[in-house]
């Protein structure tokens, strides 16, 4: 955080993240997943979020397992976990449909990382839990209807 | 310095199991104090994990991380034994790392 916020104070014009790669401080997929990032935690719906990440119209796969409760007694823990089958896993997003930002959190798989990740997320009603996984640079998702008794955003 | 995190790491075969629970307020931004104030977003916006001088998770979060994050994933190549360290950051700049040695 202090090398960027050092780095971005040195770059007149031109692309940040551009000159971030040139230096040599950022590889190209880092950057992308920087840029893409956080445009896409901003993003309020599922397709704002999928677009924002660079996802089109993501496949359903049932290679990818999401396990999560059928009903969430309490929406502010509800554990959520995914294991990806598909060969050439990078990484694993989950989305919670009916939250005020849909998109909860970005995993990266660094190779010899196992394709599986395990999380507890805020719901704030029912809704649909969306696991998406990009593999060999293209997307698919999985999804769970959990129903929500207590909506846990405290909103 | 952030509050300690605690780390359970346990080799299972070749793979490292790994566990770990956070202490942090994972404040969404969106919730009313008792007086009536909206409580100000404060949440871990990314995780690292490191070992063996290698990255072996790296994680970008939001505010619907529920509080007191319990994260878990598995990788390869480490043995018992070995160090793992694990990093947050949180969007007020506060920081933690915290390191478990692989039993």
């Amino acid at each position: 955080m202090q090398h960027r916020r050092k780095f971005l104070r040195h770059v007149g014009e031109g692309g940040v993240l551009a000159a971030l790669v040139s230096a040599g401080l950022l590889t190209i997929p880092q950057a992308w997943a920087a840029d893409h990032s956080q445009a896409a935690f901003d993003a309020k719906t599922v397709e704002d979020a999928f677009r924002a990440l660079g996802a089109n119209a993501p496949a359903v796969s049932d290679a990818i397992e999401l396990t999560a409760p059928t009903i969430a007694e309490n929406g502010a823990v509800v554990p959520i976990k995914v294991n990806s089958a598909i060969p050439g896993t990078e990484s694993i997003a989950l989305l919670v449909e009916e939250n005020p930002y849909a998109l909860a959190m970005v995993t990266t798989i660094p190779e010899g990382t196992e394709p599986y990740v395990s999380s507890r997320v805020k719901m704030q009603k029912t809704s649909r839990v969306i696991a998406l996984v990009r593999a060999k640079g293209e997307y698919f998702m999985a999804t769970r209807d959990v129903k929500v008794t207590l909506g846990g955003c405290g909103g | 310095m952030g509050n300690p995190m605690r780390i359970r790491a346990r080799m299972s075969g070749d793979v490292v199991n790994v566990k770990v629970l956070m202490n942090h307020v994972m404040e969404t931004g969106q919730r009313k104090g008792a007086d009536g104030a909206i409580v100000p977003a404060h949440f871990i916006t990314k995780v690292t994990a490191q070992c063996n001088g290698k990255t072996v998770l790296e994680a970008h979060w939001g505010p619907s991380i529920s509080k007191n994050p319990l994260l878990g994933f598995r990788f390869r190549g480490a043995a018992a034994g070995d160090t793992l360290s694990i990093t947050w950051v949180d969007n007020k700049q506060d920081s933690r790392t915290d390191e478990a040695v692989i039993g």
